[in-house]
């Protein structure tokens, strides 16, 4: 057997913003074998949310992840409008759509300028996070915040966007658009870009669908899935688009994939805005009188893929069960087939290739790895801890009183 | 103003630990190094190890797991360090105080010198919390 050296990387480190730890079994520079343990950054939101009540856990499901973080809402939205039978108003769908493309902007911008990062070209993270601030200030006037918009209410929308903020919203996508084709246009054709992404990384469309992958990690490998065509919600069938899609499977794939699509989204957004001119305004939301009993399934397509809630309800005001899947959970399974055979230095990129959002995927506290009888976190451990928390609280009230 | 506290009044090095965060405080902290904000004109610049580090930035309520790790971050840096708590989460625990994983908040692990709260803190804030600590070190 040959020898092999264990590079750990992380759970700390400024290879990506979010604490992972990734361990590479390499043979001298080729990784042989990968393993991941994440759990730092598990805050127990599924638990937390079955306490809360629907409109409360709107804040909570945004905070999963702060890139996406109007994608978790959008799926619970859904979720929740299944299960109470809610049609929203036509200005409520475009306001959703609108939102969830600004963020699918500023989310692929982010990718951009971070795979740049990774590869050493700091010039890219650079001109595309100053490309992204716009998307941002637009973010800022129609919600009041950067990120964490609260923009998501069970049968529709929190703030409406009133028709003279249509002409600046225009007038900042149109600049987006412009400084995009010059980004692209210089991503397209580095040769040095080419040389470290082209074939790097690459996944069949076999590997996907072996390991389920979603999102744009998928629809680079030549599949073309997308929850927004697949099982249409909000604006999305009421506007014009494609789905973008490249064969080569590679890291220069899903970079073009990216890319692309954000034409798409400023395509969509222009749609959107069209169709909210037609609108009322301030029809922006639906009464709900109750959440009655039953289970509701709520999909939405993330920057990084399909995001799924489950929610179940008992006619309370709070689930008894809320389950949640992030892209990244499965995403970054295929880990396992881009990275073994790689370099180190072209690990690094066929990591971040997928986008991997570790606060997405910190859904589960994993027990224990079967396979290397690594101890993660054990089941006693986690009642324990579940048991102390309970005993500490009781203590503050029982002071209280 | 001793020696140890004039050698914080030129370039700060930062490093950066992202506890169980949602990310929106790590992108943010980010966004204070790219152009718009660009705090490197200050002299602020991320380092990759805490060993070479000036600040520590803490973001995200802490849970069970990264509460060793931050103690253990925390003992590796050189003294004196100043420890910036971001965000709401940094500060008090936030929304997940509840939860069964939570152990924090950071100021009942290591000691911090400034709390930047917000969620997220916005660059201009994070950079306002920034400056204040410079002028009282």
């Amino acid at each position: 057997m040959s020898k092999k050296t264990l590079i750990p990387i992380g759970p700390y480190h400024p290879l990506q913003e979010e604490p992972e730890l990734f361990k590479l079994y390499c043979d001298g520079e080729i990784v042989k074998d990968i393993k991941w343990e994440t759990g730092y950054n598990h805050r127990g939101i599924e638990k937390l949310s079955e306490s809360k009540t629907y409109e409360q856990i709107f804040f909570l499901v945004e905070r999963i992840c702060g890139i996406c973080s109007s994608s978790h809402p959008f799926a619970f939205a859904n979720a929740v409008e299944e299960i109470a039978d809610i049609e929203l108003t036509n200005r409520a769908k475009y306001i959703r759509s609108i939102i969830g493309e600004l963020e699918r902007i500023h989310s692929h911008l982010l990718w951009v300028g971070l795979a740049g990062h990774f590869l050493g070209y700091n010039t890219v993270f650079m001109w595309a996070w100053k490309y992204r601030e716009p998307v941002l200030d637009l973010f800022e006037m129609i919600s009041g915040n950067r990120n964490s918009y609260a923009m998501f209410k069970v049968g529709g929308v929190r703030r409406d966007i009133e028709n003279s903020k249509i002409s600046v919203i225009r007038q900042v996508l149109g600049d987006v658009k412009r400084k995009t084709d010059l980004l692209t246009g210089a991503v397209m054709d580095d040769p040095v870009i080419h040389a470290r992404t082209k074939g790097v990384g690459i996944l069949t469309r076999q590997d996907i669908i072996d390991y389920a992958a979603v999102g744009p990690t998928a629809r680079a490998s030549g599949l073309a899935i997308d929850v927004r065509k697949d099982d249409p919600y909000a604006a999305y069938p009421l506007v014009n688009w494609k789905v973008i899609t490249a064969q080569a499977g590679d890291v220069f794939a899903k970079a073009e994939v990216r890319l692309l699509e954000m034409y798409e989204s400023i395509s969509i957004i222009e749609q959107c805005l069209e169709g909210l001119k037609k609108e009322k305004e301030g029809d922006i939301a639906v009464k709900i009188k109750e959440i009655p009993e039953g289970i509701g399934n709520g999909r939405a397509e993330a920057p990084r893929g399909e995001v799924f809630h489950f929610v179940q309800s008992d006619g309370s005001n709070s689930p008894v069960r809320h389950k949640i899947r992030a892209p990244s959970y499965v995403n970054i399974a295929t880990f396992k087939k881009s990275c073994i055979g790689q370099t180190i230095a072209d690990a690094t990129i066929s990591l971040a290739a997928v986008d991997p959002c570790y606060c997405c995927t910190e859904r589960m506290a994993a027990a224990y790895d079967s396979n290397s009888g690594d101890k993660i976190m054990n089941a006693n451990e986690l009642i324990n801890a579940s048991v102390k928390r309970t005993n500490e609280i009781k203590k503050t009230i029982n002071s209280q009183l | 103003m001793g020696f140890k506290n004039y050698c914080f009044k030129k370039s700060l090095w930062v490093f950066h630990f992202g506890g169980a965060s949602c990310n929106n405080c790590d992108i943010e902290i980010l966004d204070c190094l790219t152009p718009r904000h660009d705090l490197e004109r200050f002299g602020i610049l991320l380092v990759g190890s805490i060993r070479h580090a000036d600040v520590l930035l803490v973001n995200g309520s802490i849970n069970i797991r990264d509460k060793e790790r931050l103690i253990e971050v925390y003992n590796q840096a050189p003294k004196p360090i100043l420890v910036v708590a971001i965000g709401a989460c940094g500060c008090t625990g936030g929304l997940f105080t509840d939860s069964y994983t939570f152990a924090g908040p950071v100021d009942k692990i290591i000691p911090v010198n400034a709390y930047v709260p917000g969620c997220p803190p916005k660059p201009e804030a994070i950079i306002a919390g920034i400056i204040k600590l410079v002028l009282n070190a």
